[in-house]
């Protein structure tokens, strides 16, 4: 299924460019790449990739501009970010802007096919909801609202449930706090009201609230909840 | 006690809140108050800590004495008592409270007998009052007590009564602000039977007196005192009450006192007795002392009581000032009708009739004048003692005989001049011109020697002019009346102008001081160090008021002199204490001051709005206190000004050091970013490709197998290079750099660099020019070549792949010289210097991968550490950047390792 998947990889530096080629191609994706963010738009004009691989610190200047021109272009490919900044600022941004996950260098390969997976089924899904989502011990019911654990009924407040339905809509995702909050509340309230409800939703969901597997914490973005099975 | 009850509005006044929110912290005291000795007070407050013990309060006894009475003694069993501290005074050992111990002991509520009492010169405060409050203030609870005698409002009404005056007083603020009062109260017969019984002690010194004392008489009107101070009390917290929870009070009209404080001896007991009155109306009240030109002639004496009246005013709680005027009168009416006061106090003179008709007091002429204001006309009291020393200041700087006989040489041109006139003039006229010498002594040497002239002027018109001629007989009757006019002209001539001069003396005095502390703020205000600034300040306050002077500022947990004048760096260990004691409480401490009188120096605190910033410490060789009232206020002039000075100084200071943290904040986190990137992004492209060959080799074609080992072989050589370069910066900054020179020949070094590069110029062309015969140069071999290697590296990143790099080495016979030359854009000029600073990169327009920002900063640590220069500059024949290394042949290495 991946056979025709166009990948995009746009960093600097070649010896990162060298083993995402390899690695991509071992995977039977198409690799296209480019240096810089002018580079970039131009390619992607150009051969319309279904994946972007996108370095933050790009020499011609900031990969949150090239995040921000491919969607107002109207593109909805999933970006997947590369930044070597330990800032949850940027990070942050990117998403909020549309990036669709972020890895941090140094990463291991695997751990970026599998954010670059998880991010292409994401928009597959999208197209043709499933009504029933199974992650683990979880499963969650959309069309009924019905939340079982280990085969036992949880019962969510509204709020909760809503928290919980975001987090199935992206799982395997990272949501930033701005974002949940605005599907969730509808407007930005403090984030600390959002800790409060996911910790609530965790003692309901989690085997070890104290060691969340399901809905895990990515310290100073958001949150993300553990991908379909 | 406070001026605003005209503030009706229905909000708690804020200093009503303030003085609760102020007792929150403070230790509370409780006060016994008695009538007289042997009510009981002892046995109550023993009683009452006994109670609190049971309930669990950690209570101690600080000083307690039970004169060995029985059943007193019988109480203080069960308690902990702090053992006493022994003072040696005059070579007896004598017992006082030990306060330090009572602070370390740190207990809840502490018993002090005998609130009183005075202590053993040498002790911490001179009064145990004072002891209590700094237990107070360290949040220990206090009980105390105390007889209604000596209670300093009442102390002259006490002595009246019973005739015994007692030396121990306790400001009555002590009384006022203390949050519990109990009246220890017995019945005259009950106390008289027990002293009977010999349940009182008497000290031996008082056994003649006490049956006078103990009359039943004396006993109820002692009572009476101590009843009605406790009722007042009570109505005072209930004012106080009513005000902090803004219930509108029955004060209706704002009743203020004013109490004239003049030079005669009564003068404090003139203001007990404003501060009583002030209490009955439940008035403010203030002390003034109205300064005329005759304060210039006043004695030390009367200096001493007038600043001592004002103390007592401002120790009752009460509000003391001083203000110029051309007369008491003037000054207190005036002062009355701008201030809203409705009463004032003032002494009565006793002197006689035909004195006042002449000259009226003060009392009479402000009783003429007062129209609304009540006038108060106090009985002056009877000097006990007469006063020693009276003798008028004047007496005290020495006699000086040149203004008399300056007067007498004035005489003596009046009658030159007298005699050449008298051939045209007539002979009275001539007495016009003696009157003239007698006005021109009185206007340059003051009063007594124009007195004189006058004298001497009379006798001269006389004897030449007045027939008989030659002698001082008088023919003629009407002569004997011109010259009775002559005379009584001169001496009122003379006098005004003495009291003309002593007023323009006063004005220049005042003007003298305003010039100068204006001078000083102007000088102040152009001063921005520290020292300078202390040492100004100093030196002014030594040079206006004729003192020694050290100025102490904040040092670690205490304080230290930080200037003096004269000079001084070391202050012995009283003068420390009462320093140290100064800057803990911003109180006055030492010489003269009711804390650690001990002291050789007098510490004042320095104020500004923000607090305490440092101390003043003063001392001279006169006798008595160091300051007059004039004077202590002209201290506070100049300490203001030096305090806002030196704040001024601190607040630039700590600017510039929070711009420096900032700047070095930048810096930090700029490295943060800078060596995160460079480590991380090789260690990228390791792990990446790692992964990639784990993950996936079975997928990957050989030739792209093949580029990721490369990669991790050139990506960790990276990292090795930035590695390096850190450890080569941590040790040049650490100054663990050690150089090794010797003779080393430059084309090996070159040589050796160009291998080691070989790889990072792999794309340029490589140019060598070795000028032939070069010498060899004493130098360290190992970090000349990682400086080629590091310029070899920058030439590398900068320029562009395909063009040339020249290396370059050429000798003067001095210097040796390697020159790197390379075909980039150059250098911007501005950045010229700073590319050797550390973490500093050139911002190439289009972000080309830049270096660590390390590698020329440590070619510049390393050739400075072999003596050498390394300098930047741009090509002059094309763009292009040369580096010039500068070593001396006979290398003179500075040090063995660098700093």
């Amino acid at each position: 299924m991946t056979k025709d998947l166009r990948i995009l990889v746009v960093d600097d530096e070649p010896a990162i460019r060298r083993f995402l080629r390899a690695s991509l191609n071992a995977q039977g994706y198409q690799v296209i790449e480019a240096q810089t963010g002018h580079g970039a738009l131009e390619l992607f004009r150009r051969n319309t990739p279904d994946v972007v691989v996108l370095d933050l610190g790009l020499p011609d200047g900031d990969g949150l501009d090239v995040i921000k021109d491919l969607r107002e272009s109207g593109s909805a490919a999933p970006i997947i970010v590369l930044s070597s900044r330990t800032d949850e600022a940027g990070k942050v941004r990117a998403l909020d802007l549309g990036a669709d996950d972020y890895v941090t260098k140094p990463f291991g390969v695997e751990e970026l096919l599998a954010r670059l997976r998880a991010a292409l089924r994401h928009r597959l899904q999208q197209q043709g909801e499933k009504p029933v989502f199974k992650s683990g011990d979880l499963t969650v019911d959309l069309v009924r609202r019905i939340v079982t654990v280990r085969g036992g009924d949880v019962k969510l407040s509204p709020r909760e449930y809503d928290l919980l339905r975001i987090l199935v809509m992206h799982a395997g995702k990272v949501l930033t706090h701005r974002f949940i909050l605005h599907e969730v509340w509808g407007t930005e309230t403090d984030v600390q009201y959002l800790r409060i409800y996911i910790r609530a939703l965790r003692q309901k969901i989690e085997a070890d609230p104290d060691r969340p597997q399901l809905i895990v914490t990515e310290q100073g973005v958001g949150y993300r909840l553990r991908a379909a099975d | 006690m406070n001026d605003d009850r005209a503030d009706r509005d229905l909000r708690p006044s804020p200093e009503a809140l303030l003085e609760q929110s102020g007792r929150e912290s403070r230790g509370r005291l409780k006060v016994f108050l008695g009538a007289a000795p042997g009510v009981g007070k002892t046995y109550e407050m023993l009683n009452q800590g006994r109670q609190r013990r049971l309930e669990g309060v950690d209570a101690v006894i600080g000083v307690v004495e039970t004169h060995g009475r029985i059943e007193t003694d019988r109480l203080t069993k069960g308690f902990e008592i702090i053992p006493k501290k022994r003072l040696s005074y005059k070579g007896r050992v004598l017992a006082e409270m030990d306060i330090d111990a009572i602070l370390q002991r740190r207990p809840k509520v502490v018993l002090v007998d005998e609130l009183a009492h005075t202590n053993v010169p040498g002790s911490r405060h001179p009064k145990r009052y004072l002891d209590v409050q700094e237990i107070l203030e360290a949040g220990i609870d206090v009980y105390t007590t105390l007889n209604v005698q000596h209670l300093e409002s009442l102390n002259d009404v006490v002595a009246r009564i019973t005739r015994i005056r007692v030396r121990e007083t306790v400001p009555d603020s002590i009384l006022d602000r203390a949050d519990d009062v109990e009246l220890v109260d017995l019945t005259p017969e009950d106390l008289i039977q027990r002293l009977k019984e010999g349940k009182v002690y008497v000290p031996e010194q008082a056994r003649r007196a006490v049956q006078h004392y103990f009359m039943p008489g004396n006993l109820t009107a002692l009572r009476e005192l101590a009843l009605r101070r406790t009722a007042q009390r009570v109505d005072e917290q209930m004012v106080n009450y009513m005000r902090a929870h803004a219930i509108q009070g029955p004060w209706e009209a704002s009743e203020r006192v004013l109490v004239s404080v003049g030079k005669r001896p009564g003068a404090a007991a003139l203001v007990r007795y404003g501060r009583r009155l002030a209490d009955r109306l439940r008035a403010s009240w203030t002390a003034i002392y109205v300064e005329t030109s005759a304060a210039q002639r006043l004695s030390e004496n009367e200096r001493d009581r007038i600043a001592e009246a004002l103390r007592v005013a401002e120790r009752l709680g009460g509000e003391a000032v001083t203000i110029p005027a051309s007369t008491v009168a003037d000054g207190l009416i005036e002062y009355a009708q701008n201030n809203n006061f409705t009463h004032i106090v003032v002494a009565s003179v006793r002197r006689p009739r035909w004195l006042e008709l002449i000259r009226p007091s003060a009392a009479h002429e402000i009783i003429r004048r007062a129209g609304d204001l009540s006038i108060h006309v106090v009985p002056e009291e009877k000097p006990r003692t007469k006063d020693k020393e009276e003798a008028p200041r004047a007496a005290a700087s020495p006699w000086k005989a040149e203004p008399f006989v300056g007067s007498v040489g004035m005489v003596a041109v009046a009658l030159a001049i007298g005699l050449v006139l008298q051939q045209s003039l007539a002979v009275s006229n001539i007495a016009l011109v003696f009157i003239t010498c007698v006005l021109v002594s009185a206007i340059t040497y003051g009063r007594w020697p124009a007195l004189f002239a006058s004298f001497v002027s009379v006798l001269a018109y006389n004897f030449f002019f007045l027939p008989p001629l030659y002698k001082f007989t008088i023919s003629d009757r009407e002569n004997v009346v011109a010259l009775f006019f002559f005379a009584l002209v001169a001496v009122i001539v003379s006098n005004l102008m003495a009291r003309v001069r002593d007023q323009v003396m006063t004005a220049r005095e005042r003007a003298k001081v305003t010039e100068d502390l204006y001078l000083f703020s102007r000088k102040l205000a152009g001063i921005v160090s520290l020292d300078d600034l202390l040492w100004a300040t100093v030196y002014q306050i030594a040079a206006m008021l004729k003192v020694r002077v050290v100025l102490l500022l904040p040092d670690g947990d205490g304080v230290s002199v930080r200037a003096g004048y004269p000079p001084e760096d070391l202050l012995d260990d009283a003068d420390l204490a009462a320093a140290r004691w100064a800057w803990e409480h911003s109180r006055a401490a030492g010489r003269g001051a009711d804390t650690l009188p001990g002291a050789k120096r007098l510490f004042l605190p320095m104020r500004t709005g923000r607090g305490t910033i440092g101390i003043i410490g003063l001392d001279n060789d006169r006798p008595g206190p160091i300051l007059s009232p004039d004077q202590r206020r002209l201290l506070d002039a100049l300490s203001d000004q030096a305090a806002l000075a030196v704040e001024r100084v601190n607040l630039v200071q700590d600017i510039d050091r929070a711009k420096l943290t900032a700047e070095t904040e930048r810096l930090r986190s700029a490295l943060l970013t800078s060596i995160s990137h460079d480590l991380r992004t090789p260690l990228a492209s390791i792990l990446g490709s790692a992964t990639s060959l784990k993950a996936y080799h079975g997928q990957i074609d050989e030739k792209a197998q093949d580029e990721l080992i490369a990669t991790i072989q050139d990506e960790s050589e990276r990292l090795n290079r930035f590695i390096n370069n850190l450890l080569d910066m941590t040790r040049l900054e650490s100054g663990a750099i050690s150089v090794r020179a010797e003779a080393t020949d430059l084309a090996d070094v070159i040589g050796s660099a160009l291998r080691r590069a070989s790889k990072v110029l792999s794309t340029h062309r490589v140019k060598v020019d070795m000028m032939p015969e070069l010498p060899m140069p004493r130098l360290d071999a190992v970090l000349l070549e990682q400086v080629i290697f590091n310029l070899l590296d920058n030439a590398a990143k900068y320029a562009p792949g395909n063009s040339e790099v020249c290396v370059k080495a050429l000798s003067d016979g001095v210097f040796v010289r390697v020159e790197v030359t390379d075909e980039g854009e150059g250098i911007p000029p501005g950045d010229l210097e700073r590319i050797f600073d550390k973490f500093y990169r050139v911002h190439a327009a289009d972000r080309r991968r830049a270096g660590t920002g390390l590698g020329l900063a440590i070619c510049r640590g390393f050739i400075e550490a072999m003596g050498g220069t390394i300098t930047a500059a741009n090509r002059t024949d094309k763009p292009g950047a040369v580096f010039t290394v500068a070593l001396p042949i006979e290398a003179t290495v500075p040090h063995e390792s660098v700093a």
